[in-house]
């Protein structure tokens, strides 16, 4: 079963195509990675999924309801989170109060003045943070966080709503080697205990073979494999596109990425 | 048809005085980020020493001469303000440095009238350039045709220092990226001085070029700062070329507004400037800044509800305001009615802008419509005080929901600027209606109800007003909207990812804030017994806005800590001494680069428990 589907989207600014009729299909329970060189059209791609830029065309379709037009706002609101590849996360407030935040939305009471806004949902919101091994920060002003654990934290805040499908812009960008490992597992884990999808970009190619289900790679914005990850590994074309021509696969960008 | 003609370049000459001032704004805050409120006060130095200078230099070289010295003395003093002071807040938000330069304008305006005196001053005409050409039959000075010149002169010059130079590439560059800029080694401080100097040599340049046209008075600086503002929000910061279309487009409208609909004149400028920001957020030819800044109030210890403590200071502040009319006499009653009021409004302002990190230089606007929606409904409806009070915040509540709409749109400087347009409109409508506002003399007459009259029970009218309002923020700031508010100000980005309508909600804010200011208006007509423009002027929003910075902005105890403090000082001061404006000015000027974390802010640094539990956690 496919959580979402994608057909034919397109974008340009001024005269240059950054994604060209790009297509696929999310299945539902599946880590699915987009990679792709610098200028790909990988965040532009990204981001027309969200919201954040409108298409010129084509189709997303999140169970069958068309969502391509709407808001960042409305296509949160329809079961689709976001974590970004710079986190953006409230800095004035505390960790739990971030969890919170996203639950007081979620629970459509933004406009709500009489209660205090420290006590709703604190359950809700320390077992998300539970979820991400978050909880022994919980009472720590956000912009004190290390950086790994703010990409923890989004994750959090990402899954308050119940999404059904989780968009990770790059989501161990800026992490050392082992707690990249760990977010990734700690997200693979999450995917198959609350039975969602996952599409994510990535540069690290250990991150991306290790633990995505499915691997598409884009190229000037088109779309130009999609996959198994061995398939990918296996495909000549990407392997250009990556290496140049001649190179090993594996043992070149795996080991240098 | 020749009258119109001649209206037209009239307008042209204006635009070249408007453009020299604009300009010099324009690259200022093009390259330093600063928005520069003293460059009016520039402006009005340039005239004064001009006037000096041309009546004691004889003959046209004395004349001219005098004009370009005047100019470069003032440059010299800009550089120095720039090497002393602004150097030293380059890094803090965008209101502190709005306040600085307030603060030097504040000093200007006082010690040119000690030099200079209160009256107008009507300086030499231009040697050679006495007389009139005759244009369609119509004789048009020619110092006037000389000023049309000027104009587009200057913008040559600047073309060609901006593209010719190495200098001008430089500045041009750190225009579009400072911070690349500073990565290539360019030494920013020195860059950062020459360009202010630039700008404030054409601000007094424009000064000096008037006083053949105009006598030279104090409140120059006011009215240049304004129309200034208005051109190079419409031509788009930083952007020369947008100053100088925006100066032709306000000096033409300005041209012939005044003869098609005098009695709207004032308004039209502020009306083409909300349109223009509407559909181009950055002006005409301006862009989007490449490294948004921090944003006012971002903060790193989250607030709290108040703590034990806290409660019993609060407890202890209450009951000393319960039994203060036991032992006080009626002026310090009368005083403290009034920073009641004010607690109120600096609360109502630090909710939209600390809270919701909205700046405004105009919240004097809902306290002035507050205030003038009483004396309307007990001039011409003759209502009691209940229904007033009742009544008349909803001006407040109506001026905020459409000037809200408009401001919530934009961010940072641009917003400041429009809140600060809006609030010249409101005072234009008032100042120019006569019939109904009574202009620039007011409404009288404005007295509580016979059981409210005396100090003492309107006192604790307003201590009740002022506490239950008050209250109310404090409740809304920890509620689920007040931490949306600030959710909308940390991160846009993330505040739209989980499902926040931001504009909706800003918006709200914005009607919220003011209409507790529009509240506190209410009680100020009542206390007064009378309204005037002044409630809604711009040294009003100014001083709320003292009070919110000296309380600490990043606090939410802060707005009623400053009010009370600052409008205590300020009584004592203005009942002390005729210097209250350099005072005033020093002391906003040594707030903002000593102690911006303000009073709240300090003691919270310095006393609080919590601090130990987060350096603790650092750990």
């Amino acid at each position: 079963m496919s959580s979402l589907v994608v057909k034919g989207l397109s974008k340009s600014f001024g005269g240059v195509k950054a994604v060209t009729n790009v297509g696929f299909e999310v299945r539902k329970g599946e880590l699915l990675a987009l990679i792709g060189p610098n200028g790909a059209g990988k965040s532009t791609c990204f981001n027309m999924l969200n919201g954040q830029l409108k298409a010129d065309g084509g189709s997303i379709k999140l169970f069958g309801e068309e969502i391509i037009g709407l808001e960042p706002r409305q296509v949160w609101r329809k079961g689709v989170g976001r974590t970004f590849q710079i986190a953006a996360t409230f800095t004035s407030m505390t960790v739990i109060e971030n969890v919170q935040m996203a639950l007081i939305s979620h629970h459509k009471r933004l406009l709500s003045m009489l209660p205090f806004a420290g006590s709703l949902y604190k359950e809700e919101a320390y077992e998300l943070l539970e979820l991400v091994s978050m909880q022994d920060q919980a009472e720590r002003p956000c912009g004190m966080l290390a950086y790994g654990d703010v990409k923890r934290l989004e994750l959090a805040i990402a899954l308050a709503n119940d999404p059904q499908i989780l968009l990770m812009d790059e989501p161990a960008a800026g992490m050392a080697p082992n707690e990249r490992i760990a977010l990734m597992q700690l997200t693979a884990d999450i995917v198959k205990e609350k039975d969602i999808s996952v599409l994510f970009t990535e540069h690290d190619m250990d991150v991306v073979f290790s633990h995505a289900d499915r691997v598409m790679v884009l190229n000037r914005g088109e779309l130009i494999a999609l996959g198994l990850p061995s398939e990918i590994r296996e495909n000549e074309e990407v392997q250009s596109i990556y290496l140049g021509t001649g190179a090993v696969y594996d043992e070149e960008l795996v080991g240098n990425a | 048809m020749d009258f119109i003609f001649i209206q037209f370049l009239n307008g042209l000459s204006s635009a070249s005085s408007l453009f020299l001032v604009a300009s010099g704004l324009s690259i200022i805050f093009g390259v330093t980020r600063i928005t520069n409120f003293a460059h009016g006060a520039f402006y009005m130095m340039g005239a004064y020493v001009a006037y000096t200078l041309t009546e004691s230099w004889m003959g046209a070289l004395g004349f001219w001469g005098g004009l370009i010295a005047a100019a470069v003395a003032v440059a010299i003093l800009g550089a120095l303000i720039e090497i002393v002071l602004l150097r030293r807040i380059y890094n803090s938000p965008e209101l502190f440095q709005l306040l600085a330069t307030f603060g030097v304008t504040l000093v200007i305006q006082d010690l040119v009238i000690q030099i200079w005196g209160v009256d107008d001053l009507l300086g030499r005409r231009a040697p050679g350039m006495k007389g009139a050409v005759e244009i369609f039959g119509q004789a048009f000075p020619t110092y006037e045709l000389m000023l049309i010149v000027l104009g587009p002169l200057c913008l040559g010059a600047l073309w060609l220092l901006f593209n010719k130079t190495r200098w001008g590439v430089l500045v041009r560059a750190a225009t579009q990226d400072r911070m690349m800029v500073s990565a290539l080694g360019v030494n920013q401080a020195w860059l950062f001085t020459g360009v202010f100097t630039l700008g404030v040599f054409l601000a007094a340049l424009g000064g000096a070029v008037q006083i053949p046209r105009d006598a030279v008075h104090n409140a120059m600086d006011l009215q240049i700062i304004v129309e200034a503002f208005v051109v190079v929000v419409i031509g788009g910061f930083g952007n020369v070329l947008g100053a100088f279309l925006a100066s032709f487009i306000i000096a033409e409208l300005n041209a012939f507004g005044i003869l098609l609909f005098p009695k709207i004149s004032m308004i039209l400028m502020f009306l083409v400037m909300a349109v223009v920001l509407v559909i181009r957020p950055y002006g005409l030819l301006g862009k989007a800044e490449a490294h948004p800044r921090t944003a006012l109030g971002s903060v790193i210890r989250p607030w709290a509800p108040l703590s034990k403590l806290g409660k019993n200071w609060v407890l202890a502040l209450g009951l000393a305001l319960v039994f203060l009319p036991m032992f006080a006499g009626d002026f310090l009653l009368n005083v403290s009615t009034e920073i009641l009021i004010f607690a109120l409004f600096a609360a109502s302002l630090h909710l939209m802008m600390g809270v919701g990190g909205m700046v405004s230089f105009g919240h004097a606007a809902y306290f002035g419509l507050g205030a003038y929606g009483t004396a309307l409904l007990v001039k011409f409806l003759g209502l009691s005080m209940g229904a007033t009070m009742v009544l008349a915040p909803f001006l407040a509540v109506a001026g905020a929901i459409i000037f809200g709409w408009f401001c919530v749109r934009l961010s940072g400087v641009y917003l400041a600027m429009l809140t600060l347009a809006f609030a010249q409109i409101s005072w234009s409508v008032i100042f120019q209606w006569d019939d109904v506002t009574g202009g620039d003399n007011g409404l009288l007459g404005i007295w509580p109800d016979a059981w409210a009259a005396d100090q003492t029970s309107f006192y604790y009218v307003t201590l009740a007003i002022v506490g239950i309002s008050v209250y109310a923020i404090r409740r809304i700031v920890f509620s689920p909207f007040g931490y949306t508010l600030r959710g909308c100000r940390d991160s846009l980005l993330r505040a739209d990812a989980i499902g926040i309508d931001r504009l909706r909600i800003q918006w709200f804010g914005f009607v919220l804030a003011g209409s507790f200011a529009g509240v506190g208006g209410v009680l100020f007509a009542y206390l007064k017994g009378s309204v005037f423009p002044d409630y809604i002027s711009i040294p009003l929003s100014v001083d709320g806005l003292v009070m919110v910075l000296l309380g600490g902005i990043q606090t939410v105890a802060g707005p009623i800590v400053g009010a009370g403090v600052f409008k205590a000082l300020s009584t004592f001061i203005i009942s002390h001494t005729e210097f209250w404006k350099i005072i005033l000015g020093s002391f906003i000027i040594v707030l903002v680069v000593a102690f911006p974390q303000g009073i709240v802010g300090f003691f919270l640094e310095h006393f609080s428990k919590k601090k130990d539990s987060i350096e603790e956690g650092k750990s």
